[in-house]
């Protein structure tokens, strides 16, 4: 774990850090899979730059909208450089809708635009894990098996290792699979399938898991729910593209 | 191996694909369902959010002790500083207005200085010119720094009234606005 990098008198976070890396090459290995399927590349990186953008305002909104009597008296705390003050809820769903509606107005394939977004966000994904292992969040529960570390008060599963071997798997197969796409949207659903896939058995061995229903991991049911929704969309873009006149 | 897998999707044979997973999803999802105590870091002292905040205590400037475990109970936003370091001047201001609007509300300042890299005239002299009203506890061996594990001058663990840490920020200067809202909402769950 090095979750603060010290560089002279600045205290760099490195899990910040790793993230901001993830977000810029997952952009770049979008925009070069975009010029691979024949679009234009710069719209798909215009198209992540404007969720990212429309989705930290919407976040910090988001939030801000719940203190009204705290933002009202110091607008300015709304530029704050902090991630604590967001509603990631809020920002994620106007990211989609921005996103969308950008996608439409520049008639962006939908499919082929989710191709070329896959790797770039499997490559943020190994990132994501990285920053998890810097920072010790997304920690195991505790366990007696050989190969737990030390981690907050235990010996625990390394959940952010599991994550990072799966994720970076995940990734490698997707550049293998890039060669012998058989129809628009198999990277993009493969992507999800298998992403939602490692995350549901991975999960088991989490110690910060969220429970509904009393006992049942939340991050696994919402994990088989898009999975399933990952095949079924698979199985129809497939039955799409061997139908006649397809 | 993409047509292996169009060809696993396709027809009856994806249909059962489908409900293989559903079914060895959802079994794996019981048989792992969490044992007690799994999934929550509650129970055991660690410097993260979801964990109990380590117990602390340290003579204060003041000539007393000042323990954690006295201030269980109400919202605390422990602070580890130094006088010579410029962020830590930077929010001190905003800390010290945070004990005077929420101090009546439940809420305390918990200022822990890291006197094993300071000096303690120092401290005073810091504590006078920023006119600190919040108890200031003297870190002189390290102990709880290292306790807390803190990489970065300043540091802010945010502890519930259950004494739980529930937000850690490393760095500063800490805005206000992430001051009163983390507050408001430790606040507010106890309402």
């Amino acid at each position: 774990m090095l979750p603060v990098l010290q560089i002279g008198p600045a205290a760099v976070q490195l899990p910040g850090l790793l993230l901001l890396a993830g977000v810029w090459i997952g952009s770049l290995l979008a925009e070069r899979q975009a010029r691979r399927l024949g679009m234009a590349g710069d719209g798909v990186e215009r198209l992540i730059l404007v969720a990212l953008v429309s989705g930290v305002v919407a976040a910090r909104l988001g939030y801000a909208a719940s203190y009204p009597e705290v933002y009202l008296s110091r607008p300015v705390g709304l530029l704050a450089l902090t991630p604590f003050t967001l509603a990631p809820d809020v920002g994620v769903a106007a990211g989609l809708i921005a996103a969308w509606i950008y996608g439409q107005r520049k008639q962006l394939p939908l499919w082929p635009t989710l191709d070329a977004l896959a790797a770039g966000l499997a490559a943020f994904a190994v990132c994501l894990a990285l920053a998890h292992l810097a920072s010790g969040e997304a920690f195991g529960a505790p366990a007696d098996v050989p190969w737990t570390i030390e981690l907050w008060g235990a010996r625990r599963h390394p959940t952010q290792a599991y994550e990072l071997l799966a994720s970076a798997a995940i990734f490698l197969l997707l550049l293998r699979l890039e060669a012998g796409r058989p129809f628009p949207g198999f990277a993009f659903g493969v992507f999800l399938a298998l992403t939602a896939g490692a995350r549901l058995v991975i999960e088991a061995w989490r110690g910060d898991s969220v429970v509904w229903f009393e006992s049942l991991r939340a991050a696994q049911i919402v994990s088989l729910a898009v999975l399933l929704g990952a095949l079924a969309l698979l199985r129809r873009l497939a039955g799409a593209s061997t139908r006649p006149g397809s | 191996m993409t047509h292996a897998l169009t060809h696993m999707l396709s027809g009856a044979r994806g249909r059962l694909l489908m409900a293989a997973v559903f079914v060895l999803s959802s079994a794996w999802i019981v048989a792992t369902r969490p044992a007690d105590g799994a999934v929550t870091g509650g129970a055991i002292p660690s410097p993260r959010a979801g964990f109990a905040a380590p117990e602390i205590e340290l003579e204060s400037l003041e000539g007393g002790r000042v323990r954690l475990a006295d201030l269980r109970g109400q919202v605390v936003v422990l602070n580890v500083w130094a006088s010579w370091c410029p962020p830590c001047r930077a929010e001190m201001p905003a800390l010290q207005a945070l004990q005077e609007q929420r101090g009546g509300d439940g809420v305390v300042v918990l200022g822990i200085n890291s006197t094993i890299q300071d000096s303690e005239q120092a401290v005073r002299d810091f504590a006078s010119e920023y006119a600190l009203t919040f108890p200031i506890g003297l870190d002189r061996d390290g102990q709880a720094t290292r306790l807390y594990q803190v990489r970065a001058l300043p540091s802010t663990f945010f502890i519930d009234r259950q004494g739980i840490i529930r937000r850690v920020v490393v760095g500063g200067p800490l805005d206000p606005s992430v001051l009163e809202t983390t507050v408001l909402e430790l606040l507010g769950e106890g309402d």
